[in-house]
């Protein structure tokens, strides 16, 4: 039992979710969006700043949550960075793909196989949607829409 | 009848064959009742023998088996009516389940009484399903919703009620006991008031029933609705209990068999009493159950079951305030044995799925009371609701688990 929830929470994750990176609104956000999670009424709101050649310049977040949804939120504000919104999008299916249980693997760059600690999620099918409320939200600011729900 | 030698635990814990099952390898600790209640074998072989030796459509047949099924369907409808003691038959409507009761009732009485400019008056303690039903009939009438506040124990504010309780004032809808927080709620006194003005109330008992024996007369509610899935019987079944002054009023709420006297093309007669209200094939089944979960808790003895709640409410409350970083949120005088609390810096779900591993079962989340998580600025709480099959072991058990969740964030 303890070995399944060490699994879930792993260091790495208690980490992230009690000290967020980027946490907070930066001055200049170019596009953001509010997620909602209607199940638990957790909210996150993801900010993103992109350059001239649409490049993910900056991401951010704001929000409440569980230690899941805030470390999925702070790790995906450090991997998107630079990324372009094709690649961030290809990112999130692999990533939604994984806690899902559809692939054992992620097959994205080494930076993003940091998101191997979240794999876990997948013996909780009901804590998925903890996992990627924050990617719905950025999946939202990059189509230009400032809502999003795990519904 | 006052028979008070304590409740016999370990022989009740037998009537519910889910206590035989373990969750993930461990003892079930079931603090969930307040969601949904387990049931008791007399129910389960209740609902067989419905199925297996006596079932058909019911009031259409004049075969043998719809005449059996018939006379047990309608016998669940005495044995409700007897517990609750109403004053007639026809005050008691089958519905699905509270949800529906209240929808019926907001959406026909909305439809004979609001008016534009109406008001109705809920509270910060109500459940979702006692608030938006009565948003969709304030929207048609073009009437508004007011909500009657809390203090930060959780107490109704009686000052405050009567303050609104106005001319306006068409209905009062609020909950007999808080779902996320346990406050009884003074619905005899909350019900006098309204009368005093001429206004009729709704009370919504899903979380009374089964904890205390509710008298409608006595309480002198003009509506008063409950499920029965968190009173042992099965899912599907729920009664509204309505004084026949005001349901002899009141349009139908849905169109169908079994709620007309004659049916033409050119206009169509309604049929009287609980029928009226009863559209389409009932839940039958599930009224039979309910009927025999009702005679089992009363078989129990509900003066046992209070005051065994009661110890196990006290004893929780006791051991969680031990826990430095548990803050209960919800202290009234009078409480049903519902506990909500946080942690510091621990996210309700996370307690949730830290102690579903030690096969403790509790609700996580906004309890369908945002408005309530709202006044006291939590997303969501923890809840343990007890039930009469709950012992001290469960708590210890909570509390166990608890700590585990403490060590992980530590």
């Amino acid at each position: 039992m303890q070995d399944t929830l060490r699994e879930l929470y792993q260091e790495v994750i208690l980490d992230h979710s009690k000290h967020p990176r980027n946490f907070g609104r930066p001055e200049t956000v170019t596009c953001e969006a509010h997620g909602y999670n209607p199940l638990c009424g957790d909210t996150i709101d993801v900010f993103l700043t992109l350059n001239e050649n649409g490049l993910i310049e900056k991401a951010a977040f704001e929000g409440k949550g569980c230690a899941i949804s805030m470390a999925s939120a702070s790790m995906l504000t450090e991997l998107v960075k630079g990324k372009t919104a094709d690649e961030a999008h290809a990112l999130f299916r692999s990533f939604h793909d994984l806690v899902t249980g559809a692939t054992e693997e992620l097959g994205a760059d080494e930076e993003a196989e940091k998101l191997m600690v979240l794999a876990g999620v997948k013996a909780f099918p009901m804590r998925v949607k903890c996992a990627t409320l924050s990617w719905h939200a950025l999946e939202a600011a990059l189509k230009g829409n400032h809502e999003a729900t795990t519904e | 009848m006052n028979d008070m030698t304590p409740l016999d635990i370990e022989r009740i814990r037998k009537d519910f064959p889910i206590f035989g099952e373990t969750v993930h390898g461990k003892r079930l600790t079931y603090l969930d009742s307040g969601a949904s209640a387990q049931k008791p074998k007399v129910v389960l072989d209740a609902v067989h023998k419905a199925y297996a030796e006596t079932y058909a459509n019911v009031h259409r047949g004049v075969h043998y088996l719809s005449q059996q099924s018939t006379e047990l369907y309608e016998g669940a409808r005495k044995t409700v009516r007897a517990h609750l003691n109403a004053a007639s038959l026809d005050e008691i409507i089958f519905t699905k389940n509270t949800t529906e009761a209240i929808n019926l009732v907001a959406d026909s009485f909305g439809r004979l009484a609001l008016e534009p400019g109406d008001e109705i008056l809920l509270s910060y303690l109500e459940h979702h399903s006692n608030i938006v039903p009565w948003q969709l009939a304030a929207e048609k009438a073009g009437a508004t919703v007011k909500a009657v506040p809390i203090d930060e124990n959780g107490e109704f504010l009686m000052e405050e009620y009567l303050k609104l309780l106005g001319p306006k004032t068409k209905i009062v809808a609020v909950t007999h006991i808080s779902n996320a927080i346990g406050t009884i709620v003074p619905v005899k006194d909350v019900i006098r008031a309204a009368h005093d003005k001429g206004i009729p109330v709704l009370i919504d008992g899903s979380q009374a029933m089964p904890h205390m024996k509710v008298d409608v007369q006595e309480l002198g509610a003009d509506f008063y609705v409950f499920t029965g899935h968190k009173v042992f019987a099965p899912t599907g079944i729920g009664v509204l209990y309505g004084k026949s002054e005001w349901l002899e009023k009141m349009p139908p709420y849905q169109g169908g068999g079994d709620m007309i006297n004659r049916v033409t093309f050119e206009k169509t007669t309604y049929a009287t009493g609980h029928s009226k209200f009863e559209a389409g094939t009932p839940p039958i089944v599930q009224a039979i159950g309910l009927g025999t979960a009702i005679d089992y808790m009363n078989s129990v003895g509900f003066d046992k079951i209070a005051a065994h709640e009661q110890s196990l409410l006290a004893y929780a409350t006791e051991r969680l305030r031990e826990i430095n970083s548990v803050r209960i949120i919800g202290q009234a005088r009078n409480k049903a044995a519902i506990v909500s609390f946080v942690m510091d810096g621990i996210h309700p779900h996370d307690i949730g799925t830290i102690v579903d591993q030690s096969g403790v079962a509790v609700r996580v989340g906004h309890h369908c009371a945002q408005p309530l998580m709202d006044f006291y600025d939590v997303p969501s709480t923890v809840r343990a609701s007890f039930a009469l099959y709950n012992n001290h072991e469960d708590i210890d058990a909570l509390v166990a688990s608890i700590q585990m969740v403490q060590e992980f964030f530590g």
